[in-house]
């Protein structure tokens, strides 16, 4: 019992993911400015931040709306990331946990951010975060049916295999998914649901600065914008984690085996971070038909081309 | 200093509010932003809503429409809020001083931390502006 707290507060669950989240949040900023030819924040820019948010500012209520809901939201959005956080990281990291169709369980529990996100905008009463919470509900729509297909494929690809543990061992026992033209094909699907996710340029429409001034957390201030913050460090480090388990074949912890394992997350994060710098921000109608008819074609495709063994 | 000011101190987030300006400071202030000056080292960025900012930077002169809006958005901020007049319109009213839609300088409406003269202020005097700034914290 005493080892299972542990694994969900320190390692490989909140803490862990928390400290990992907000360094590679902050190569992302680092990266983006090397893109912009800028200096760049320090590396640790995303933990003065969530300190700031955390302990100096004052939180605000909103006036109109459900207060309580409003509140309750980040708390929810913490601790589906979390949970989801500990079922990833221990596959991963070589742990058995014996939990047969956790990769079901995985899908669901990554909606849960978004869909909090969603809740609590709409409980602030205010009409940017409306229009920015219905824009992440499309977004949700439009990537959620691509990302279960991946899903789909992945199982069938490993053989029925419904654990992330025993696809990782098949994997590291035959050759990795990303190895294949059909995993090529998914791994593609895979990435740009990730940056959907994320709500990452050239999806973050839900939250775009420019023109609904954050949108769905625009009434968020102090401690719960703060969660909100760490949440989303805590996803920037859970589905490039995912990725890798999916596709990659997991890592190996023993010797040089650690540097390719940092070597693959840094990887993924810089294609994210390279889409993100690279691309504008697509309208909604764009993005849903982007998923619902070439991401979702895209899959189908390679899950047909792994059929044939390809 | 304690953690909290370190902290506070290394991430400072801006809203902009241009009063009745003529623009000049506004480019100004986006000229920070951009790669050749680059606030961004300090941890400052720009931020689109009030309740996400730390120091609201005020420029061009206040008139009497601009002044209400000024205290609400100065009351939507989430505190501790640090305050920047920038520009000769933001610290004293400059040529608008004797005008009759002035309603006096930033400092008459909303307590000031900083000033930033000029008109406008190149980014070097914007930058050691924030640079005084992040030392009264």
């Amino acid at each position: 019992m005493g080892a299972h707290i542990l694994y969900f507060l320190v390692y490989p669950g909140f803490l862990f993911t928390a400290i990992v989240g907000g360094l590679i949040a902050g190569v992302d900023r680092k990266l983006t400015a090397a893109v912009q030819f800028r200096k760049g924040p320090p590396v640790l820019q995303p933990f003065y931040d969530f300190f700031k948010l955390l302990l100096v500012k004052e939180t605000i209520l909103p006036a109109s709306g459900s207060k309580i809901t409003f509140l309750l939201a980040p708390v929810f959005a913490l601790s589906g990331i979390s949970i989801a956080a500990v079922l990833v990281m221990m596959p991963l990291l070589g742990i058995n946990t014996g939990f047969e169709g956790d990769i079901i369980v995985i899908f669901y529990l990554l909606t849960i951010p978004s869909l909090t996100y969603i809740i609590g905008a709409m409980a602030s009463g205010n009409p940017l975060a409306s229009v920015g919470a219905s824009r992440e509900m499309k977004l949700i729509i439009g990537y959620e049916l691509t990302f279960l297909l991946v899903i789909a494929a992945i199982i069938y690809k490993s053989g029925a295999e419904t654990s992330l543990y025993q696809i990782i061992q098949t994997q590291q026992a035959g050759s990795v998914h990303i190895g294949s033209i059909s995993g090529v094909l998914l791994f593609i699907a895979g990435m740009f649901c990730t940056q959907a996710k994320l709500g990452l340029v050239p999806f973050d429409m839900g939250e775009a600065e420019t023109e609904i001034a954050e949108g769905a957390f625009i009434e968020y201030s102090g401690s719960a914008f703060a969660l909100i913050k760490l949440s989303k460090y805590m996803l920037f480090f859970t589905l490039p984690a995912l990725i890798i388990l999916l596709f990659m074949g997991g890592v190996q912890l023993t010797g040089i085996h650690v540097l390719w394992a940092i070597l693959k997350l840094v990887a993924v994060v810089l294609l994210i971070t390279l889409i993100r710098n690279t691309n504008p921000r697509l309208k909604i109608n764009q993005a849903m038909r982007f998923f619902f008819v070439w991401m979702n074609a895209l899959v189908v495709i390679a899950i047909v081309l792994s059929y044939f063994g390809y | 200093m304690g953690f909290k000011d370190f902290c506070f101190k290394k991430s400072l987030w801006l809203f902009h509010y241009g009063g009745a300006s003529c623009n000049n400071c506004d480019i100004e202030i986006l000229d920070c932003l951009t790669p050749r000056y680059d606030v961004e080292r300090f941890g400052m960025k720009l931020v689109g809503s009030p309740r996400h900012a730390d120091v609201l930077l005020v420029n061009g002169s206040i008139n009497k429409r601009d002044k209400d809006r000024l205290l609400e958005v100065y009351d939507q901020m989430a505190k501790p809020v640090k305050v920047v007049a920038v520009g000769a319109c933001g610290c004293t009213g400059g040529i608008f001083a004797e005008g009759i839609p002035f309603a006096g300088p930033v400092d008459k409406i909303i307590p000031v931390d900083a000033y930033i003269p000029g008109c406008p202020p190149k980014p070097e005097a914007i930058i050691a502006g924030i640079v005084k700034l992040i030392e009264t914290i």
